[in-house]
């Protein structure tokens, strides 16, 4: 038998004997564990899908050519297939289009439909293929007829040879189910048509979205994508399949690396309930620790056995977090699909696949919050001479030590620091950082925050006669606030994330809310149910909208997908009528904005969004050269504008600028203005008799505003389930610190009880104690939680989504969970009293230990 | 066995200890008496290596004690002494078997002896009991198997009956002494009373100005 064995009974008698604090830090460590790495399997999952998914569209094609705009003419075609360097150039149309029964408002609720040349793609993408019935074969290239991917068919509610109807343009479409597809992925829903028939009854004669090509073998890949890119000039992007990766990473990255970020907030309040747990057990275990120095155990040996403890405590939270994260993982792919509630991976469904290289990264993390938890008390443990700890009553000098400011200054001023300092890679790590210095720096300074207030408060009441309940409650939160505000720590942590989580959501939906009002300023939005990039009404079926009776102005805007950059999504190209006087009159402006007066004549003026700002470096006063029609143009950025719905950018110009630059005086949406007096109902019943009233898509400004803010809500049900369980964690760890100090003061209430106090007031007296530190920690988690908040509005936020917003507080709903949380905390501290004085008074006072 | 050194200690500018000087040999089992606060609980620390003295030496078996750094200090310790404190200080959560073998747990010997001890300290069948189920004079008994189960050369003990009744306490001094004798140590008693003063072999009175040796009043 060896000095194992002691660590080992050490380890084991300690848990027996308080199974109730170290279940609390396993749950805590698990919680956070399970948190983070069913998130991280759900985003992966669902990443890897939609980039599988997107490969699978493009099957072995080595290069993919798009125009800047969504759609280029189909010249290009030949001219590329005649290139030597060239296999295969396969054609592609590409169109997201409205079915008819289905909400077209949602942009998860359009089918994805694949114009494909059969003979082309059997050489390129072969998945794509349709399986015609039995001696069907020309069914691939009829002009009626569309093949479906399973997802697609239960989605539709169709079979083989039923029928299918769509929006094309103004009139409806009706096609037939040809068949299946070769070969679609799990949950994708897709359509696939022959690429002529496409361009005819979808009204795209002469377009594509794509032209895929397979190269010669040998080809220098790299040399071919330079010289075509330099032959096809401004108006082409050449890209390869990493390219299209990337765009794709780029498109969600922030999304989830916010949400990670969220999940281990949630461990990172484990830390500080491991903190708390093995701190108040380095005070509980001071004698014993003096005795194994007493009896021959080394400094290093006991540093070892309390770093041991918090080895097996965070290997088995984290082992524990992996299994429950897994299942969670597994069980939101069931009920939430894989987006979490936000809209970056539409169509696919994922499958959880156990990630080996995940699970270690996840179980390092864990394993090392707690013992960073462990470590400072431990050190204490092992640093504590043994002849002072020996007698009884020097318990508090072990925490007292760890009251220093100064550890706690240097956090802030470090955090500080950080929100000075610009985002790495498009991301907000030094916001992240300074949100976790600023909790780590206020929860340290709070032992020192708490003897100061209840010095002042003891100070203040000195000339009243108060009671002896009070008077022990003051003194021992005055002159033993390290222990007091150890309890504190896990609730402290979880109700300042929360406070500063309530706030950032709140002061987002307020934002949105009111930059909807600004946005969507008319009574009605009409729209073609999409068909493509190309405008839907034509000037007559315009002066047709504009004629209907009791309709007191009609605004009528042009909208266009642009690539400006082959990495990054597509921006957003918006034409319409701005007041040129006062562009706040149309747009949600910033204050970063150039007078109308001040710009010279024949200037065309730009408008562009706070993500441009960002990702493409545009600034007020700048000449930006921009593509509109075939070729670029000189416009000047004059102002900035709050965009919530594009985070990839979005820039608006004069409508009468576009129509001449580019010829196209088609539009997309119509504003509507309805005359006092005339009703909604009456106005969409005058349009749906109009010649093309079938086909338009008529959405009250009321039920888009409610919709935004419902598909808001939704992308921040996850975080809303993060914060409770961050409170949850909180609570639980002031059960188990008050647990923990309550049953390790059994003797003074032995005393007190000797000296004449009843039961009910020791009761009183950690109620009253209970209650007030957390009244204290949760003002002071509120003044960390609204510092925390202003990092995630002011710093996060823009950093992350290129967006910025106005602050609000939701201050009743504040105080409701503030009020919950001291109550509960309040009955935790008398439940735990109540085990303590339910003992023999006799025996707690004889009691050495 | 135990030299002291011109030993000198104070605290918070107190002198406790002034020129101390005494040689202890080998075997011998010596009380040291003397008023509170006279520092005797601080000589006993001195002597362990708990504390260091502002001047002077402390040798065990020729070994400067006091100049030897924490973990030598405490290598020493583990081997070759043992303790007895008034508050017992047993670990609550380790059986009463467990509790005996620490020692030899920590010098990475066997604890074949554990169950032979519990037997001299008359705890047979105790061995898996947990402290809260033993009594003050057992829990007592469990304290001095523990500071014998190694065989150390030199045993402390510091008020060892201080919280027991007479009977038991008469019956844990005789118990102390013939384990202390039986193993071949060398043991210090610290204590206020005569009674156990007694039951050793030489007195000491430790006053402000030094060790004296006293007649025991009572020998059982």
């Amino acid at each position: 038998m060896t000095s194992a064995s002691l660590s080992r009974w050490l380890l084991v008698g300690e848990w027996r004997a308080h199974v109730a604090q170290v279940l609390v830090a396993l749950i805590a460590i698990a919680i956070g564990v399970a948190m983070a790495y069913s998130i991280h399997l759900i985003n992966t999952a669902a990443f890897n899908e939609f980039s599988a998914a997107s490969k699978h569209l493009s099957g072995q094609a080595d290069m993919q050519v798009r125009g800047r705009k969504a759609y280029f003419d189909e010249s290009l075609y030949p001219w590329l297939a005649n290139q030597k360097d060239v296999a295969v150039a396969n054609p592609m149309l590409e169109l997201d289009v409205a079915v008819v029964g289905k909400q077209s408002i949602r942009s998860d609720q359009k089918l994805k439909i694949l114009g494909i040349d059969m003979f082309r793609a059997a050489q390129i993408s072969p998945d794509l293929l349709g399986l015609p019935a039995q001696g069907k074969t020309l069914d691939r290239l009829a002009s009626d007829t569309i093949f479906l991917s399973p997802a697609a068919m239960e989605w539709l509610q169709v079979q083989q040879d039923d029928e299918l109807q769509v929006y094309a343009g103004l009139h409806t479409l009706t096609l037939r189910v040809a068949g299946g597809l070769v070969r679609a992925r799990a949950g994708q829903r897709l359509a696939v048509m022959d690429i002529g028939a496409m361009q005819w009854r979808f009204e795209q004669l002469g377009l594509l979205s794509r032209i895929e090509l397979k190269l010669q073998p040998g080809v220098n890949h790299h040399a071919f994508k330079a010289r075509l890119a330099e032959e096809l000039g401004s108006s082409y992007w050449v890209t390869e399949a990493a390219d299209q990766e990337l765009r794709v990473e780029n498109m969600s990255r922030a999304y989830r690396i916010n949400l990670n970020m969220l999940a281990l907030v949630a461990l990172f309040t484990g830390a500080f309930l491991v903190f708390s747990a093995q701190a108040l057990s380095v005070i509980r275990r001071r004698q014993q620790f003096a005795l194994l120095r007493v009896l021959g155990v080394t400094r290093v040996q006991l540093l070892r056995q309390m770093i041991t403890e918090g080895i097996f405590l965070g290997a088995l939270g984290s082992l524990l977090g992996l299994s429950l994260g897994y299942l969670i993982a597994v069980m939101a792919i069931q009920f939430l699909d894989g987006n979490l509630g936000s809209s970056f991976f539409p169509g696919v469904k994922p499958g959880i696949f156990f990630d080996p290289i995940a699970a270690m990264l996840f179980f390092g993390i864990g394993l090392c919050v707690t013992l960073i938890g462990s470590i400072v008390p431990a050190m204490e443990a092992a640093r504590t001479r043994p002849a002072l700890a020996l007698r009884a009553g020097s318990e508090h000098a072990v925490i007292e030590k760890l009251a220093s400011p100064w550890p706690a200054l240097i956090c802030l001023g470090g955090a500080l620091l950080f929100t000075q300092l610009p985002p790495i890679l498009e991301l907000p790590v030094f916001g992240y950082l300074a949100i976790m210095l600023l909790l780590i720096g206020g929860i340290a300074l709070m032992p020192r925050f708490t003897a100061g207030f209840f010095s002042f408060l003891t100070a203040r009441l000195h000339r009243y006669q108060i009671g002896a309940v009070s008077a022990l409650v003051l003194a021992r939160l005055t002159n033993a606030p390290s222990q007091a505000a150890m309890a504190l720590g896990g609730i402290l942590a979880s109700f300042s994330l929360m406070v500063a989580m309530a706030i950032m959501v709140m002061s987002f939906r307020v934002s949105i809310d009111h930059w909807l009002g600004q946005v969507l300023p008319a009574d009605l939005y009409v729209r073609v149910a999409t068909t493509g990039d190309q405008g839907g009404f034509q000037v007559t079926q315009q002066q047709d909208i504009a004629g209907l009776a009791g309709i007191e102005r009609v605004d009528l805007f042009r909208t266009q997908q642009l690539i400006l950059d082959a990495s990054r999504p597509e921006i957003t190209l918006f034409a319409r009528p701005i007041d040129g006087n006062d562009p706040r009159n149309t747009l949600p402006l910033t204050d970063d904005v150039i007078a109308s007066g001040s710009l010279p004549e024949g200037v065309m003026p730009m408008w562009v969004s706070e993500a441009m700002v960002d990702l493409y470096g545009y600034r007020v006063g700048e000449r930006v050269q921009f593509p509109v029609g075939a070729s670029f143009h000189e416009f000047v950025v004059v102002g900035i504008w709050r965009d919530y719905g594009r985070q990839f950018g979005a820039v608006q110009i004069q409508l009468a600028d576009y129509q001449r630059l580019s010829g196209d005086l088609s539009i997309n949406t119509a504003a509507i203005w309805l005359r006092h007096g005339m009703t909604v109902d009456t106005a969409i019943e005058d349009m749906r008799r109009l010649d093309f009233g079938s086909a338009l898509e008529i959405s009250r400004s009321s039920d888009m505003r409610a919709l935004s803010l419902k598909i808001f809500d939704r992308s921040f049900a996850v975080t809303y389930v993060l914060e409770t369980v961050a409170v949850i964690i909180g609570l639980l760890g002031v059960g188990a610190s008050f647990s923990a100090q309550t049953l390790a003061r059994a003797k003074e209430f032995g005393m007190l009880r000797h000296v004449g106090m009843t039961r009910r007031q020791i009761l009183a007296m950690l109620a009253a104690e209970g209650g007030l530190l957390t009244a204290l920690g949760t003002t002071l988690g509120f003044v960390l939680g609204w510092s925390i908040s202003l990092i995630l509005i002011f710093i996060v936020n823009p950093q992350s989504f290129h967006w910025t917003m106005q602050l609000y507080v939701p201050w009743s709903w504040l105080l409701a969970v503030a009020l919950l949380m001291l109550i509960s905390a309040a009955l935790t501290a008398l439940m735990a009293g109540r085990q303590a004085v339910s003992g023999q008074v006799i025996r707690a006072v004889k009691e050495d230990w | 066995m135990l030299e002291l050194i011109n030993v000198n200690k104070a605290y918070a500018g107190r002198q406790v200890l002034a020129n101390l000087s005494h040689m202890l040999r080998s075997g011998e089992y010596v009380a040291i008496m003397g008023e509170s606060g006279v520092g005797k609980s601080t000589l006993l620390n001195l002597i362990a290596g708990l504390d260091a003295p502002d001047s002077g030496d402390i040798r065990v078996n020729g070994v400067a004690i006091s100049q030897l750094n924490d973990d030598a200090a405490t290598r020493l310790r583990r081997e070759q002494f043992g303790f007895v404190f008034q508050a017992f200080h047993v670990l609550p959560h380790l059986t009463v078997h467990q509790n005996i073998a620490l020692p030899l747990l920590l010098n990475d010997r066997s604890t074949d002896r554990v169950e032979q001890m519990l037997a001299n300290v008359g705890l047979q069948g105790r061995g898996e009991h947990f402290p809260r189920e033993l009594s003050g004079g057992e829990l007592q008994r469990v304290a001095i198997a523990r500071a014998l189960i190694h065989r150390p050369a030199l045993v402390l003990a510091d008020e060892p009956t201080g919280n027991l009744d007479p009977d038991t306490a008469h019956d844990i001094l005789q118990l102390m002494r013939s384990e202390i004798k039986a193993n071949g140590a060398t043991g210090i008693l610290v204590t206020h009373s005569h009674v156990a003063a007694g039951t050793a072999d030489i007195v000491l009175n430790l006053t402000k100005n030094g060790l004296f040796q006293a007649q025991p009043e009572h020998r059982r």
